[in-house]
């Protein structure tokens, strides 16, 4: 029996157990007693210790009879594999996972007379349209025969206990029925415990990419020494010597990290005065009617995957202000397609949404009487904006502007098109530079090594990136919370 | 029916004689307010005598704050909000197309229901009319303007050390007297005050009360108010809205002794409202 079958039947059975217990509870619903919670409660507990526990056992059985039966495998392997064709145990391990996995597709009278030798069985399960690996050895039948036998029992004892669960599970949500029974209480802590697992996941996602990424990092920097990565100025990994010793090429961050900033710094220059200008207009001046027309309008920008502002960087302004700078100084133009200036103009128009939407709800929230206390003084518009309402909502949009920035700092897709791959130190913004991102893309893709530090910079940038962002984020947060005006 | 004190009896008595006296500052004539395609006054003709407290009483909903709010035109930031009528201030009608909104706001200056300090130093919210209009030429000057605002607020004996905090830091009350000051700082002629006391406490509102009756000297007053006593303690002149329609007006000792109407005489002795 499949996992998702017995999964299905442990859902019947708890959704039938709902609705005999919905059905009972209402039974008992006389007007004698007044009842503590209404009858669709106790179906969903009843529903809910059901399936539950079979579920969590579920997952709990099949990760440790996987395990199990692994481990026992690999302990029925013979000793010589070492000297065998096969590379290692481990190799050898996943060929017998995959001939028992490629076992399922054949019948029981297939099963009955299995070819013994290996080559004959690749040919049958080849047949199947299940590929092995052609260097398998003989003595893997057997072992991957009695894994699949012991993986079928299993599931089948597997399948019979959830099913018995749920089925207890219903019998003891039933019997619990009674008109005093808590079963919202229940159900409502049950439901907690549920967002706490949501959030939980969360959290512990971050912290997984965080050490996934600190591992590989740390093999980076046992090969290159963490001087050279943060302080050097020159970028040149040398793809060349990759696996062939000698040089290594050298890592030197200053130049992406240069780059990236720069980049983002232009992209805040044009993002920042129309996004926030925007803002204003629409928070201040626009009638409603405009502003239900424009907002969403604006919000569109920030919907356009960032390869498309790529694009849009790649084949339209690249191109126009290599032109527009080949026109203005006549004959060769000052501006490269690809350039610090194209990336950050770019860049800048998919971040305005950002900047117009955040500002704009943080200006909106100012309240309406600092606007009638203004403007009842005989101040004009544009007066209660400038000292009442930016000061007020000032630390909410700088703190918007650090998280607007954090992004333009992640951002990759724009710059892989519109910034160059060229790591290099200048100031020039009608030059080509490079950014983190940039080069974390072209350092993983290509065919390399997964353990040379070629590659393994990538990780090394991740990184570096990632607390790069998350200390702005941290210092956006801090900003908003210390100067959030009090309007009470 | 004995609502006033004896103290305030021979006060009305007194304001009577001034009231003869005075001059009308601001008219209003047939005066309807819509928002949207709902009508909230309706023709309503009342004058404010000048350096007099006119007080603006009636249930909730009976658009005696929308009154107030057209005086200074601050129904204008009210999207869909329309006035009809004539309102002039010193004989010009302020919703002439040829009137700065903005000089009108000046010279008719307005209190909020909840006291609204900007989120800035006390010196500053003060500071703020006079720096927009230019009123003061140097620093010192702008210092002096300060100072006898919250003098003339009675706030200034609390606030001297203090003057770089934080407005928003102060109690209730002095966070009213605060936005009276600044409300003042710029030389209003009139000052329009919407229920100034309502977000209160006792003390703080006999405090606000006791400004109101000096400022009378040098300002017209029109304030709005939830509180009989209170507009019997420090007007001289009241109205009465219900449903949008002026009911009674007049001098405010006459309207709490002798009302003409009956709806006034069930308002003000809490029958309704």
């Amino acid at each position: 029996m499949s996992v998702l079958l017995v999964l299905l039947i442990v859902f019947g059975i708890g959704i039938v157990g709902f609705f005999i217990g919905r059905q009972r509870a209402s039974a008992r619903e006389t007007g004698e007693v007044k009842v503590h919670s209404r009858a669709y409660y106790h179906g969903w507990w009843v529903f809910l210790v059901s399936v539950l526990p079979a579920v969590l056992f579920i997952v709990l059985w099949s990760a440790g009879s996987s395990i199990y039966l692994e481990r026992s495998a690999q302990a029925s392997l013979p000793a010589q594999t070492a000297e065998s064709a096969v590379a290692s145990r481990g190799l050898a391990l996943s060929m017998v996972r995959g001939i028992a996995t490629g076992l399922d597709r054949l019948d029981a009278q297939e099963l009955q007379n299995l070819p013994q030798s290996y080559a004959d069985l690749r040919s049958l399960l080849g047949s199947k349209g299940v590929a092995l690996a052609s260097e398998g050895q003989d003595y893997m039948v057997p072992i991957a025969e009695r894994w699949h036998s012991q993986a079928a029992t299993a599931r089948t004892i597997g399948a019979g206990l959830a099913i018995a669960l749920a089925v207890a599970g219903v019998i003891f949500g039933l019997s619990g029925i009674h008109p005093r029974a808590r079963a919202r209480n229940n159900v409502e802590r049950i439901v907690l415990w549920g967002l706490l697992a949501a959030s939980t996941i969360a959290i512990l996602t971050t912290v997984g990419i965080i050490f996934s990424m600190l591992f590989q990092t740390i093999n980076f920097f046992s090969v290159v020494s963490p001087w050279n990565f943060f302080f050097g100025t020159v970028w040149d990994p040398r793809f060349a010597d990759a696996g062939s010793g000698g040089s290594q090429g050298q890592f030197g961050l200053i130049p992406l990290l240069a780059g990236t900033l720069y980049i983002a710094f232009v992209a805040m220059l044009f993002a920042v005065p129309v996004g926030l200008f925007a803002a204003i207009y629409m928070a201040e001046y626009a009638t409603p009617k405009v502003r239900a027309t424009v907002k969403p309008l604006l919000e569109i920008l920030a919907g356009i995957p960032t390869i498309v502002y790529g694009f849009f960087a790649l084949v339209t302004v690249g191109p126009f202000l290599r032109d527009l700078s080949a026109a203005i100084s006549g004959g060769g133009g000052f501006i490269m397609a690809q350039s610090v200036l194209t990336a950050g103009l770019v860049m800048g128009i998919m971040l305005i949404p950002f900047v117009s939407s955040l500002s704009d709800d943080i200006i909106t929230a100012v309240p309406r009487a600092m606007r009638d206390g203004s403007l009842g003084l005989g101040a004009t518009r544009s007066e209660t904006i400038k000292r009442v309402i930016l000061p007020a909502a000032l630390p909410g949009i700088v703190g918007a502007l650090l998280l607007t920035a954090s992004r333009a700092i992640g951002e990759t897709m724009i710059v892989v098109l519109a910034a160059g791959v060229a790591a290099r130190l200048t100031v020039n913004p009608f030059e080509a530079m490079t950014t983190i991102t940039v080069k974390i893309v072209n350092q993983l893709t290509g065919d390399l090594e997964f353990n040379s530090p070629q590659t393994l910079v990538a990780f090394a940038l991740g990184i570096t990136l990632f607390f790069l962002t998350l200390a702005m984020n941290i210092f956006a947060l801090y900003i908003v919370r210390k100067y959030r005006e009090q309007y009470e | 029916m004995n609502l006033m004190t004896e103290r305030s009896l021979e006060k009305a008595v007194g304001d009577k004689m001034n009231a003869v006296a005075s001059t009308n500052k601001m008219k209003g004539d047939k005066v309807s307010v819509f928002y949207g395609a709902k009508q909230a006054l309706f023709d309503v003709d009342l004058d404010i005598p000048e350096k007099m407290v006119t007080a603006l009483i009636g249930p909730s909903g009976c658009g005696k704050s929308t009154f107030l709010r057209s005086l200074n035109r601050m129904n204008d930031t009210i999207e869909g909000c329309r006035v009809t009528g004539q309102i002039t201030l010193d004989g010009e009608d302020i919703y002439d197309p040829k009137i700065d909104v903005v000089e009108l706001r000046a010279r008719v200056g307005m209190v909020f229901q909840k006291p609204n300090p900007f989120p800035k130093s006390i010196y500053e919210n003060v500071a703020y009319g006079p720096r927009i209009h230019g009123l003061a030429k140097s620093r010192h000057e702008l210092d002096e303007i300060v100072e006898s605002s919250l003098r003339r607020a009675s706030l200034f004996e609390e606030v001297k050390d203090r003057l770089h905090d934080a407005g928003t830091g102060l109690s209730g009350g002095q966070q009213q007297r605060l936005c009276i000051a600044r409300a003042i700082a710029v030389s209003p002629e009139v000052i329009l005050m919407d229920e100034p006391c309502s977000a209160l406490d006792p003390i703080a509102t006999a405090k606000v009360e006791e400004l109101i009756d000096e400022l009378r000297q040098n300002y017209t007053i029109v304030i709005v108010t939830h509180s009989m006593q209170q507009a019997a303690r420090v007007s001289q002149k009241t109205a009465m809205f219900h449903l949008g329609n002026l009911v009674e007006v007049g001098e405010t000792e006459m309207m709490f002794t002798t009302p003409k109407e009956k709806r006034t005489q069930d308002y003000i002795t809490g029958r309704f409202g």
